[in-house]
């Protein structure tokens, strides 16, 4: 028996709008929304790499940011709340620079291949060019990565530019970490913590270009309190953390998105009820997530309803159904 | 919950290990197994005492106030301290957080319900709700944390003995008719038979023949052995299941059945009474059939045409009869992602929470009784021969008996264990990871010892999901709730036995074989 | 909360017995006692309350290091069952400074400082002995005992070269050689412990306030008045020479007196970014959230910056004394010092001083029977210059990484542990109680009509006199380069640095500008934390460029882009240049840089990344530093 006393007051929204300017047109919005949702009402996307609608914005990549008239700097747009007379400029000669650049820091440093096209899109879009800072120092460098000591670092290689390439860290049957994808978003660290599993398995460790993501002293995840729930995966925006399945299928270039299919059904375990998306290909199941905008979990799912459906396949295995994808 | 926890919300565990959730907890009230009654009524008897209770909502919505108060007046908190080892004051701290908060809600799983008297301990709980006026306003509430996916669906649909779809009555004529007309049968106006009935059912011979659909009770019930020997003994037993169970291989015929979460249409209600679409994603393997195929096939070859209904027609039929699921069309289950019943019409919202009626004035219903229930300790009883408690429970990477887990890898799985406190391993002689023989009344396993600290001297811990390799379910006793017919897996009585030194080598010499082929 | 411990890792007696001597020994099971009480069998509480001492985190790994020398997994898990915190965010905290160690290493270890100052003065030759006698850093002593590391700014740059030797163990000390010469430090390294001399520096304390010494010259000063003249150790040497009357005077005038006199003073931050302290008084004031927080930053890790250290070395009552005063005014009930860990002796003497403060009823329950509860709490640095940004100290106090802050919401609002919260640096709060013993216009008198009153200058490099002079604002860098006895050795000036490494280079071409807020930017410059560094002629400014690039990767954050990827790629395009390969052209290669500074100064989080490039492009723009035209 559980007994929680609810002592917060309930969250009531306010009937307050708020008016501002985006690129010259006239917005109004609710109190409380940020300068992105004034940007949506407006039809002006916004490129963002951190964001997650379900996650506290860290507004770490600056992608997002925009131009807002009385500041000195650039403001991002994914946490930024609106106020009122705000004159917001998305597209100005500044934020086209800050885009770019960011753009370029990190393709320059971090393996983007992975990540969905519409990073690509950003890169093409904002005309980055990571090859301006030299061509990328890739030597092996994943021990010193794990163990840096802060305010310290080897100069890079002359000529070259530094990255953080290493290989990836394969050590359950569940999930891999190749941190030569990892933009260091934070998202992965706050849907392990506070923001949905509270498990704390894993932190931003070191600092400056050396901060990465490490459990306590780089122990492999079994070692750790890891408990697998895969909510860091799915909220990964550059594949960094991958489900073995597609990590598998991609090596083998099985891997194919255009032949799988999405569907939603409910967790086939305990009675909360949570919303699987299956990532179908070949009649195989070969990856699980869950939709972010689903009130009973908001994308959130524990070990069992993430990893626990190989059962339906062993059972298409043992009756015979010919084995066309994985390597497994 | 932790949610609720980062926004202050304060939470208090009631448990006799000191669980994930008691890591967390403001207050952890380690109670000895099967003492639940004797902590609530000491709860109640002290919110009555301290002048806690809210008397508006008692008079207002409820009866049998004064039959509570006598009932609960000799469990004073050093009645509970005695019977339950939690610290009287402890309790009392719980009581007047309980009684004092803005909004409060109980919380519980099969730690409740899986014991002899597993109704009372649920009444128990609801008269310290009715006490305090904790129902049926957002925030505070009753939640039982239902564990397998539908079990709560399953209960609406009428798969339970006394019960038509959408919670009526078989006993009440007027509920009853509805159905009768529909289905163009007659249906007995008594319940039917729980599980538990069922197995003493086939024990006398009244029951001979027996269908079963998506359970494996040769592994899941206790007293396992009982089960196995009676299932085996039927004149036919015919098994509808995604695999072939142990339950299955004792089966004249089986019918391999589709994955119903992913390879079929349909629906399933959660904890929270919401009705949540399932969908078809793969196709069965060949020979594997649909649920309702097979029914439908069934029905035709005993001499009714069904036709081949969809689930959707199924459940546009269940709609007609049941009040409760009216308004939830697939179109409007599909769009809102979900609906709470009850949800009687298709213009209006479903119902977020159930008792809100009990605040109406007039009250919308009928008013809730208090039920004065008395503490009841475990049947299996400790005693020199059975010195210690064995409790029951899951872990988190398995489900049940392990039929579908066992399909995946798992870095968290280790297989079977039986976690003691370190403690009773220094005293018992026996070391961390020492195989051991586990001995109740009814039966004894062999399995690997386990250090846990989150366990106390004398108690232990055990899970059903690794049947095949340890039979957990020998050592569980089958004392069975007269009212819901759930067996008390979570307190039996064991002892441990050191297995002798020639057998413990002969098993690490089997160990280093299987490690090396 | 529900901890998973770093499995096998148990503490040592040593570990076990720093962390209870901060936190008292554990008393329950649940906290990590050996052998569990027989009530834990049957309740615990692991609630709000128990994750609710968090901000012992750091203080806790300083505990454990300063025993052991480095943090252990077993230490990491006794701290973490303490304090209810997860070892993988323990981990991150431990690792985000850089006096932290995670990995065994000598008890003994020697930080030689490798910045501007000291490269300038003689740390090269250091490093070839150490090198040379020991090994490259980090490579132990033959037996065992000691290492050496190469270190940023010490803050010791008026006594350069200067070493933080740190030793851990049952007589854990913390000394600073300064000037150091390398036998001092082999002696110390290799030597036999016994018989090391003290260190004469120490002992005298660090007095390196030239104008202290002429009688004439130290009648003007208000900040450094006590500095050599009282004993900074003695809070009776303190009240004989007026302290404590300014705090009486706050008593009479009440909260909105105080802050009225601060406004009419017209006082501006000397952190750096000269904001009113009358104005942030009053919205520390005024917010309704409770309780208020009251932060000293002397978190000074501005290479070239020293200033905070001689004040709160010699004049440590007045600092505790102008706390009070602010915590009244802007209805704090608690303060803390923020002291950045390279500091022993100032640590020390605020330690010292607050002690004896709380003893006469300065600090602590009915301050001067005047019924207003005060104290404050000092939070030793670990070796981190993003700590200094007021957000990231805010975290770096609550056990989190030091990591900035957005803001909005700004700290006078949403401050420490989300509430209204003043911070001020050393020297902004060394200026109340003048304040209020001259009264508010007075004090405006001096200095310039937009710089109010004096200014603390920290002039080291290579120059005659180096130290701290405190002068009024509108004085020219020409009269304070002259008061330091001018250039070194009566060497040519070729460049200085004004306002520290997030400052500008200027030339000789920018002697005669006003030493106020609103003159350095008019030339392009800011005052920055007031340093005043200059070069002669035979220093490779490439050298000291290239260094202030190497600084700022060092200490960025790490937690935006801008900031984390920036700072290495202007590192990398400074020592292509450097080297004379160039990626495409000069021109090009000059393009990029300034790209980069655009990006780091528009999009980075917080003031570290918007100031990161400014000295590299003051470089390039003032001093034409690899410039394709300049003849080489």
């Amino acid at each position: 028996m559980t007994v929680a006393a609810t002592t917060h007051r309930l969250h009531l929204k306010t009937n307050r709008t708020v008016d501002l300017t985006v690129d010259g047109q006239h917005v109004r919005v609710p109190e409380g929304s940020t300068i992105m949702k004034a940007c949506q009402e407006v039809g002006i996307g916004t490129p963002t790499l951190c964001y997650e609608q379900t996650l506290t914005p860290v507004n770490a990549c600056r992608v997002c940011v925009v131009e807002m008239e009385g500041s000195r700097a650039l403001v991002p747009a994914c946490a930024r709340k609106v106020e009122p007379d705000m004159v917001i400029w998305t597209d100005s000669e500044r934020v086209r620079h800050s885009r770019k650049l960011v753009l370029e820091l990190l393709a320059s440093s971090v393996d983007l291949s992975y990540a969905p096209d519409e990073v690509q899109g950003y890169l093409d879009h904002y005309d980055a060019r990571p090859e301006r800072f030299g061509p990328p120092d890739t030597s092996d460098g994943a021990v010193h990565r794990d163990h840096t000591q802060a305010g310290h670092h080897i100069p890079t290689t002359n000529g070259y530019a530094a990255t953080v390439a290493q290989p990836p860290k394969i050590d359950n049957e569940l999930y891999i970490r190749d941190y030569s994808r990892c933009i260091l978003c934070y998202k992965c660290v706050e849907a392990c913590g506070v923001d949905a599993q509270n498990t704390f398995a894993i932190a931003v460790a070191g600092r400056g270009f050396d901060a990465h993501i490490s459990t306590e002293f780089a122990a492999p995840l079994p070692d750790s309190a890891c408990v697998y729930c895969g909510n860091c995966i799915a909220v990964c925006p550059t594949g960094a953390l991958i489900f073995k399945s597609e990590y598998d299928m991609r090596q083998a270039e099985t891997w194919d998105e255009e032949r799988q299919t999405e569907t939603d059904t409910i967790c086939p375990y305990c009675g909360v009820g949570c919303t699987l998306r299956l990532h179908v290909q070949d009649n195989r199941i070969v990856k699980v997530t869950s939709p972010m905008d689903h009130d009973v979990t908001n994308g959130n799912l524990c070990i069992k309803g993430r990893f626990g459906w190989q059962f339906v396949q062993n059972r298409a295995r043992d009756t015979g159904v010919e084995e066309s994808v994985g390597t497994s | 919950m932790l949610k609720a926890i980062h926004n202050g919300a304060r939470l208090y565990v009631v448990d006799p290990r000191r669980t994930s959730s008691a890591q967390w907890a403001d207050g952890w009230l380690g109670l000895d197994v099967g003492s639940d009654i004797a902590l609530a009524n000491a709860i109640g008897r002290e919110i009555i005492e301290a002048g806690l209770c809210n008397h508006a909502f008692i008079e207002h919505s409820t009866l049998n106030f004064q039959e509570y108060k006598a009932g609960v007046e000799s469990y004073t908190l050093e009645y509970a301290e005695r019977e339950t080892g939690v610290p009287a004051q402890a309790i009392r701290e719980l009581a007047h957080a309980y009684a004092r908060a803005d909004r409060a809600q109980l919380c519980w799983t099969l730690g409740i319900t899986e014991h002899h008297n597993a109704v009372d301990n649920v009444l128990a709980l609801i008269n310290l709700s009715l006490l305090t006026g904790h129902v049926g306003r957002y925030g505070s509430g009753l939640c039982p944390l239902r564990g397998q996916n539908n079990v709560q669906g399953g209960g609406d649909m009428g798969a339970i003995p006394n019960r038509l779809p959408g919670g009526n009555d078989v006993e009440i004529a007027e509920q009853r008719e509805p159905f009768e007309r529909a289905y163009g049968v007659s249906i007995q106006a008594k319940p039917g038979m729980h599980l538990t009935e069922m197995f003493d059912a086939m024990e006398h011979g009244a029951m001979t023949v027996v269908y079963i659909v998506g359970e494996n009770p040769a592994q899941s019930e206790a007293e396992m052995d009982r089960a196995i020997r009676l299932l085996s003994g039927l004149e036919c037993l015919v098994v509808q299941d995604m695999f072939l169970t142990k339950t299955a291989e004792l089966a004249d015929v089986v019918f391999p059945a589709a994955a119903s979460w992913c390879e079929s249409e349909g629906t399933v209600t959660n904890s929270e009474r919401r009705v949540q679409r399932v969908r078809k994603a793969l196709d069965p393997p060949p020979g594997a059939k649909d649920d309702i195929e097979i029914l439908c096939e069934m029905a035709f070859r005993l001499g009714h045409d069904w036709g081949h209904p969809s689930a959707e027609e199924i459940w546009d039929e269940l709609r007609s009869l049941s009040s409760w699921h009216q308004g939830m069309s697939y179109q409007r289950l599909e769009a809102e992602g979900g609906l709470h019943w009850p949800c009687p019409s298709e213009v209006e919202p479903d119902s977020k929470f159930l008792h809100g009626w009990l605040w109406q004035h007039p009250v919308g219903g009928p008013l809730a009784p208090f039920h004065a229930v008395e503490h009841d300790p475990p049947i299996d009883k400790l005693t020199d021969d059975f010195p210690v408690r064995l409790t029951t429970g899951r872990r988190l990477e398995s489900f049940n008996t392990g039929v579908q887990t066992s399909g995946y890898t798992s870095p968290l799985r280790r297989g079977e264990s039986l976690d003691i406190h370190p403690d009773d391993g220094r005293s018992w002689g026996i070391s961390d990871g020492e195989r051991v023989r586990v001995v109740s009344r009814r039966g004894e396993v062999e399995v690997v010892v386990r250090y846990d600290p989150i366990l106390r001297p004398g108690l232990t811990f055990m899970t059903l999901h690794f049947q095949d390799d340890v039979a957990t379910n020998l050592l569980t006793i089958d004392a069975t709730d007269p009212k819901s017919g759930t067996a008390e897996f979570k307190a039996a009585a064991i002892r441990v036995e050191k297995l002798n030194v020639e057998a413990a080598k002969t098993v690490e010499v089997a160990a280093v074989a299987g490690g090396e082929s | 909360m529900d901890l998973r411990l770093i499995q096998n890792a148990t503490p040592s007696a040593e570990e076990r017995d720093a962390v209870d001597s901060l936190l008292g020994a554990p008393q329950t099971d649940w906290r990590g006692t050996p052998h569990e009480a027989p009530a834990d069998a049957y309740f615990g509480a692991a609630g709000h309350e128990s994750r609710g001492h968090r901000h012992l985190l750091l203080p806790a790994l300083h505990a454990v290091r300063d025993a052991t020398g480095f943090i252990s997994p077993g230490g990491l898990n006794y701290i973490c069952q303490s304090l209810d915190v997860p070892p993988a965010d323990a981990y991150g905290v431990a690792t985000f400074y850089a006096l932290f160690q995670m990995a065994p290493v000598p008890p003994m270890i020697a930080h030689v400082c490798d910045d501007i100052a000291c490269r300038m003065s003689g740390a090269r030759e250091v490093f070839a002995e150490l090198e040379s006698r020991i090994g490259p850093a980090g490579k132990a002593t033959p037996d065992g005992r000691a290492t050496w590391h190469r270190s940023p700014c010490l803050g010791l740059c008026e006594c350069a070269p200067a070493v933080l030797l740190q030793r851990a163990g049952t007589n854990q000390t913390d000394e600073v050689i300064a000037p150091a010469d390398a036998s001092a430090v082999l002696t110390r390294l290799t030597g036999d412990a016994r018989k090391v001399e003290p260190n004469p520096q120490e002992l005298n304390g660090s007095l390196h306030a030239p104008q202290t010494l002429d009688p004439e010259c130290a009648k003007g000063l208000r900040l450094l008045k006590r500095a050599g003249r009282v004993d900074p150790e003695s809070i009776d040497a303190y009240r004989a020479s007026g302290g404590y009357e300014a705090l009486r005077r706050a008593f009479d005038l009440g909260p909105d007196g105080v802050i009225r006199e601060v406004l009419d003073s017209r006082l501006q931050g000397r952190g750096g970014a000269a904001f009113p302290t009358g104005r942030k008084l009053q919205d520390v004031a005024r917010a309704p959230a409770r309780p208020h927080y009251l932060i000293c930053n002397a978190d000074e890790s501005e290479p070239g910056t020293f200033k905070d250290r001689i004040l709160m070395e010699n004049d440590p009552f007045a600092l505790v004394e102008a706390m009070t005063i602010a915590g009244y005014a802007a209805g704090c009930e608690q303060g803390y010092i923020y002291l950045r860990g390279e500091y022993p002796l100032a640590l020390a003497r605020v330690r010292h001083a607050i002690d004896a403060a709380r003893r006469r009823n300065f600090l602590g329950a009915d301050i001067m029977g005047e019924g207003y509860h005060f104290d404050i709490d000092v939070r030793r640095g670990a070796g981190a210059y993003i700590c200094g940004e007021e957000t990231a100290l805010f975290n770096s106090i609550e056990g989190f990484r030091g990591e900035p802050r957005n803001k909005p919401p700004f700290p006078t609002m949403v401050g420490l542990f989300g509430k209204p919260t003043m911070v001020n640096n050393v020297e902004t709060l060394m200026n109340l109680p003048e304040i209020l013993i001259q009264g508010g216009p007075a004090f405006a008198s001096v200095g310039t009509e937009q710089s109010t009153g004096t200014k603390l200058f920290c002039v080291s490099g290579c120059v005659e006199r180096p130290g701290v002079y405190e002068l009024p604002f509108g004085v020219t860098l020409r009269e304070v380069l002259d008061l330091a006895g001018g250039v070194r050795d009566g060497r040519p000036l070729q460049a200085l640095l004004l306002g520290g490494a997030a400052g500008s280079f200027v030339t000789t071409e920018d002697l005669d500008v006003e030493l106020t807020f609103e003159g350095t930017r008019a030339i392009g410059a800011a005052l920055g934390s007031a340093v005043i560094m200059p070069f002669d002629d035979t220093i490779d400014m490439a050298d000291i460029v290239l260094r202030i690039a190497a600084f700022f990767r060092d200490e960025s954050c790490g937690q935006c882009v801008p900031c984390r990827v920036g700072t290495v790629r202007q590192e990398e395009a400074l020592r292509r240049l450097s080297a004379g390969v160039p990626l495409g052209s000069v021109d090009q290669e000059l393009a990029l840089i300034s790209e980069l500074e655009l990006v780091m100064r528009d999009a980075s989080i917080c003031g570290l990344g918007h100031t990161a490039s400014i000295a590299v492009q003051s470089a390039i723009s003032k001093l034409h530093l690899f410039d394709s035209k300049r003849a080489q």
